[in-house]
């Protein structure tokens, strides 16, 4: 069976441009990029080659860039780096929807290091409530950090207002943009952002390489503490194939960034369209103008996230839910709930997340697909009768 | 993903006894849309109390469905009485078992079958007995200790994996986290 791949937000198919690129990098040019011979530093020319392409990709000088193993080092070692920066601070700014890469590590900052952390939420479409945004910074606080995509919804932030106002008042800014990147152009010059995350699996690059912009002149604590890599500020010998990949992904992200904003947003706007037409009692998650182009979150009345997953996954569709049956937990995400999605279709709520390689042809059939699966578990549900939510 | 056995699999496809049940005269309704499963189960009881059949509706994941349907297939043609014996743990060995996260799709249910039974028998299931400890999935900390002793629980996420006490707000866990311990404490 074909697969349809609509789960490129949670991750993303290696481009064979990308594993091409790398391959050589895990056979016969094994070299370490420190070495002093020429046979390393033809790894380390070409890992400052990547380094060069990423710094590109988001407008960034090479020297700002800090490879890391993944986005959620990326977010920690932000995070952990700006309260180093200000001990006495104990305040930190952020919404009620970020990423468990970086939620979590507040949730632990309050408990066992006594932080204050005011997470400012969003309304029913998923946007931020400025207002209290701007109040609730201080001369006590230390970070205020706030993804630039939520990865379940799509929905965007204001990064490029909310960096200004934290620029005003002396607060640090930092951008989760993994899934910002690859989707909308990305500059931290233009948008004057003073650190930025990236993960390498979310553009095409492989997994457990990340990337975090740290602009020059703030005074960065390595996260990793170790040898002289990354200028200091990253301990551990470089992983050579990945950087090399993600230098060549990002690279090609920048060259599909017009696609992306054509091609995939009428694709993803076809299969949106075409399933609020088909299915009666559904309706999309967030705002439908400030979103990435490649995501739809839809919510279906009356049935469960889990349940039309599985029944999807035997038409060899990937999409996810945003329900609690998948993850173990019983409510449904916190991003629907923060938004206050009606539990009737939070808990039937389907996250597709297209990408360039997606087809209209794949789009008709993940349509042909869904409508008799909904039709099914509504036929079995306690909650819909006659063609409605009872 | 979820470890699904063949047979969760197969009831979750292909659910036996689906929809409402004709000239049913006994019906028990356990869960929420809130909540993220729900289950009405139908009997049809004769004057000997045998049901001689059975239906479900049920909102919910793959294990709420296959466990609604092992549930019906499983009490067909028992008495009430032997239907009142039914318990979560035979849904889930009929099942062939269902992941530790899932047991409450099972509890679901045995709790539908009991409102049922008392449905029919036109029996009041009055207030629960006990005190309100997760007022998300309304359980008390009678069921609580119940389920504390009938399965060994040890951790406020065993507890959770049973009952859904505390899968919500989460207000509640450090009273989930008493409770086993007075049982614990009384042996
Ligand atoms: C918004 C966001 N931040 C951070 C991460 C974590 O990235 P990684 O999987 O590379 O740690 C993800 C991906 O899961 C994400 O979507």
């Amino acid at each position: 069976m074909n697969i349809i791949y609509t789960d490129n937000n949670a991750t993303t198919k290696v481009a064979d441009e990308v594993l091409e690129e790398m391959l050589p990098y895990f056979g016969e040019l094994y070299g370490n990029p420190s070495s002093m011979h020429t046979f390393g530093d033809k790894v380390g020319k070409k890992l400052k080659q990547a380094r060069q392409r990423v710094a590109d990709f988001i407008n960034a000088d090479p020297d700002e860039i800090i490879f890391t193993s993944c986005g959620t080092e990326s977010d920690n070692a932000a995070i952990f780096s700006a309260i180093n920066a200000y001990p006495e601070k104990k305040h930190i700014i952020t919404s009620n929807v970020e990423h468990p890469a970086i939620n979590n590590l507040y949730k632990h900052l309050e408990k066992t290091q006594g932080y204050a952390v005011t997470y400012v939420p969003v309304d029913k479409k998923g946007r931020l409530n400025l207002a209290l945004l701007y109040s609730s910074m201080s001369d006590n606080t230390a970070i205020a950090s706030f993804m630039w995509a939520n990865n379940e919804t799509g929905v965007l932030f204001p990064i490029a207002d909310i960096a200004k106002k934290a620029r005003e008042k002396g607060i640090l800014f930092h951008t989760d943009a993994v899934q910002a990147a690859g989707k909308l152009p990305i500059d931290v010059k233009a948008n004057g952002v003073d650190m930025l995350s990236l993960s390498g699996h979310k553009i095409h690059a492989p997994k457990g390489i990340g990337v975090l912009y740290v602009k020059k002149g703030f005074k960065f604590s390595s996260f990793l503490i170790g040898g002289h890599q990354e200028k200091g500020r990253r301990g551990g010998t470089e992983n050579t194939a990945s950087i090399i990949g993600l230098g060549k992904a990002c690279e090609l992200a920048q060259k599909n960034l017009p696609v992306m904003n054509t091609r995939v947003r009428e694709l993803r706007d076809y299969l949106q369209n075409q399933l609020l037409e088909k299915i009666p009692s559904c309706s999309v998650n967030g705002d439908l103008e400030q979103r990435l182009p490649n995501t739809v979150s839809i919510g279906f009345d009356a049935v469960e996230g889990e349940s039309i997953l599985l029944m999807l996954d035997r038409e060899g569709i990937c999409a996810s839910s945003g329900s609690a049956c998948t993850s173990g937990s019983l409510d449904p995400s916190h991003v629907l709930m923060a938004m206050e999605v009606p539990f009737k279709s939070a808990h039937g709520s389907i996250r597709f997340s297209l990408s360039h390689y997606n087809t209209k042809d794949e789009m008709d059939r993940i349509i042909t697909a869904l409508v008799p699966v909904i039709q099914k578990l509504r036929d079995m549900s306690p909650f819909w009768k006659d063609g409605r939510v009872v | 993903m979820w470890d699904y056995t063949d047979a969760v699999k197969d009831h979750f496809l292909k659910p036996r006894n689906v929809g409402e049940l004709e000239g049913a005269n006994a019906i028990g309704e356990t869960g929420s849309l809130n909540c993220g499963d729900a289950l009405k189960l139908y009997l049809k009881v004769n004057k000997n109390e045998r049901i001689l059949d059975a239906s479900f509706m049920t909102f919910g994941c793959a294990s709420a469905v296959a466990s609604s349907s092992a549930l019906t297939e499983i009490i067909k043609g028992m008495t009430l009485d032997e239907a009142s014996k039914v318990t979560n743990d035979d849904i889930s060995d009929y099942l062939g078992g269902l992941p530790k996260e899932k047991m409450h799709c099972s509890v679901m249910g045995q709790s539908a079958l009991k409102k049922a039974i008392a449905n029919f028998r036109g029996v009041q299931i009055l207030e629960k007995p006990g005190e309100m400890v997760c007022e998300c999935f309304d359980v008390t900390d009678l069921e609580i200790i119940d389920a504390v002793k009938a399965n060994d629980l040890k951790t406020t996420e065993d507890v959770t994996n049973y009952l859904k006490a505390g899968g919500g707000c989460g207000k509640c866990l450090e009273r989930i986290e008493q409770v086993i311990e007075s049982v614990k404490a009384k042996g």
